[in-house]
């Protein structure tokens, strides 16, 4: 009940917090959709922050480092650090300086414009709006799983327990479609009424919460493990191999072991039952297997797709003026630090940490994004288990807001009010054309999440592949005057190609270890996209002199 | 110094790949973060303090004034 109470504050505080920033919207579409390009560095900080940081940084990153040890930090963090500051630095200003000149409100508007090509538009559109829906999925589906799993014996009342094995749902637990449906409505509030504005506000507030909460988690955790040093040289005793990139020989491997003993019990188990009552085999523990140079070195390409997220370029165009940005460009990697070095460390010491002998994480545990919360409802109190689950609320909050938004904004300016003839959309209808868009939206996002397709976890990943491989062209659009429209095609074709092709090649994403080369398939689908720009560009007619005015002249 | 701190950040890329900490699990700073970790810690902070001189000393200044091309540019770009 405790944790339910506090999730209930927290989303009506987020709710106040909404209609405070309503107050000063100023019923325009610019105002909705841009702020009128109002954001000053403080709140853009908190906006691009917030949004590219989903619940991955702090439930994902446990989980992740539970399972492969600390090399985890310097795949994705530490990566992350330097590139997505550089996007900031090298596309987000430029990027927001033509927003200003030439009034953008998409990314889609400026592509059409540099490339002369409203076909271009047509084009990315379906790749842009496909790549983002799964990414709405996951928040809501995780936020819908984590208020379910997190308020068990809540109301037992009103909702019994239910289901059987890993999908069973405590009795009192808020059941996973009122838990989706609640952070929905939630987030269509404030978007509905505050647009982007609203958006930025919120985002402060629950980036605020979320490093907080992340930091008083690390320290209760770490005090109930017997301290830092302690919680480390329990690793060390016990799982080595989780503290560097490499497996020796006659590494320990306890956790290893302890899952292998429950594995051939749960299959003995297995076939004892009738054949008919089997379901599915239990799943054999992967041994650990160190991480390969290359793997490791093909992850710099990942946080390249921040480049090319239609909801951060949104964010962009927020900004009141190019000096906004300092702040996001030198406090991004500090920040990102700040989340992940506790949640990390927590990963690892939860491979380890034992109480009277006994693994608080049991062998045998299937679920790595579960760590983090199992560690704290096993070793704090409902308090702290409440504020953990307010803190992956609003991580995954901060993140589907700008997407609900740009959505609404995509479809609004690229489809309809491109397509209208000039003048014939007011800008009160093209106002409620947004908020339209946006309910519509949500309601499609929800019902889908309904569905609970399992996979879309698993394309998550690839979803990131395919905007990092769209990098180069927004940057070749900005730094490359003889990029032509018949090159940029060719990019965003033959990246499709090549993900589809790859993606199928991973079992439709059923391999989740799957590499290519030796690397992550997005180093290739990059080198191809690159290479297709550059050569057909190279081989068709330069634009017109008139956009190369436009968008290179000093 | 723009291109000696465009150089250090390739620098700082290039110095992420640290295969020389790869299969150390012993070496913990502060007796509790182990080697790599704290490394790639240091990785990010590096990162914070070299656009911290790019803010200062490459920074685009021909954009702080950017204004619309017409008063009409506020929200109507992107008709090809």
């Amino acid at each position: 009940m405790t944790q339910l109470i506090i999730i209930l504050t927290y989303l009506g505080l987020l709710l106040i917090l909404g209609v405070f920033s309503s107050r000063m919207f100023k019923g325009t579409s610019a105002d909705y959709f841009l702020a009128s390009r109002s954001i000053g560095p403080f709140l853009l900080l908190m906006s691009l922050f917030g949004t590219t940081m989903t619940a991955f940084a702090l439930v994902g990153s446990t989980g992740a480092t539970f399972k492969d040890g600390i090399g985890v930090y310097g795949k994705m963090a530490s990566w992350a650090g330097i590139i997505h500051s550089a996007c900031f630095f090298v596309v987000g200003i430029k990027l927001w300086s033509f927003g200003k000149r030439y009034g953008y409100t998409t990314q889609i508007q400026f592509f059409r414009d540099r490339f002369e090509s409203n076909g271009l538009g047509l084009l990315l559109f379906p790749v842009l709006v496909g790549l983002v829906i799964p990414y709405l999925l996951i928040g809501v589906m995780g936020a819908g799983t984590t208020i379910e799993k997190l308020t068990g014996g809540a109301l037992p009342n009103i909702f019994p327990a239910a289901g059987v094995g890993p999908a069973a749902r405590a009795a009192g637990a808020i059941p996973y479609a009122y838990g989706s449906a609640l952070i929905c409505i939630v987030v269509m509030i404030y978007v509905f009424f505050g647009g982007v504005r609203g958006t930025a506000w919120a985002n402060a507030f629950q980036t605020i919460v979320f490093i907080v909460l992340g930091v008083v988690t690390f320290v209760a955790i770490s005090d109930k493990l017997g301290g830092m040093k302690e919680a480390t040289a329990m690793v060390q005793k016990h799982n080595p191999d989780k503290l560097r990139r490499t497996v020796r020989e006659n590494d320990t491997l306890t956790r290893y072991k302890g899952d292998v003993n429950v594995y051939e019990k749960r299959l003995a188990a297995w076939k004892a039952k009738p054949e008919s009552n089997r379901g599915r085999a239990p799943k054999k523990p992967v041994k650990p297997h160190g991480i390969g140079h290359l793997k490791f070195l093909s992850y710099m390409f990942i946080p390249l797709s921040v480049g090319m997220f239609p909801h951060l370029f949104q964010h962009w165009l927020t900004a009141k003026s190019a000096k906004s940005f300092k702040l996001s460009v030198i406090a991004h990697p500090l920040l990102i630090m700040l989340v992940w070095v506790p949640c990390v460390l927590i990963g690892v010491w939860a491979t380890s940490a034992m109480i009277d002998g006994k693994p608080i994480i049991p062998y045998g545990f299937s679920n790595p994004n579960a760590v983090l919360g199992k560690l704290v409802a096993s070793s704090t109190g409902p308090v702290l288990g409440g504020l953990l689950t307010a803190g992956i609320l609003a991580a995954i909050m901060s993140s589907l807001d700008s997407q609900f938004l740009c959505l609404g904004s995509i479809f609004t300016n690229d489809i309809v009010a491109h397509y209208v003839k000039d003048g014939a959309l007011s800008d009160k209808q093209r106002l409620l054309v947004g908020r339209a868009f946006v309910v519509f939206i949500v309601i499609v996002t929800y019902l889908l999440a309904l569905l609970r397709p399992g996979s879309v976890f698993t394309l998550g990943v690839w979803c990131f592949s395919g905007f990092a491989s769209l990098f180069p062209l927004v940057i070749a659009a900005l730094y490359w005057k003889r990029t032509t429209t018949a090159g940029a095609y060719a990019c965003v074709i033959s990246t499709a190609a090549t993900w589809i092709y790859l993606f199928a090649q991973a079992g439709y994403g059923a391999n989740r270890g799957y590499l290519f080369l030796d690397m992550m398939p997005v180093a290739t689908i990059i080198a191809v996209s690159t290479v297709s720009l550059i050569v057909v560009s190279l081989i068709t007619k330069p634009p017109s002199a008139a956009t190369i005015d436009k968008f290179f002249k000093k | 110094m723009k291109k000696i701190i465009y150089g250090l950040i390739i620098l700082l890329a290039v110095l992420h790949h640290d295969w020389w900490w790869w299969d150390d699990s012993d070496t913990l700073v502060f007796g509790f973060v182990p080697i790599g970790l704290a490394y790639h810690a240091g990785i990010s902070l590096a990162a914070g303090f070299l656009w911290t001189l790019v803010v200062i000393y490459c920074w685009p200044t021909e954009l702080d004034d950017v204004q619309p091309v017409s008063p009409q540019a506020s929200n109507n770009g992107g008709h090809a």
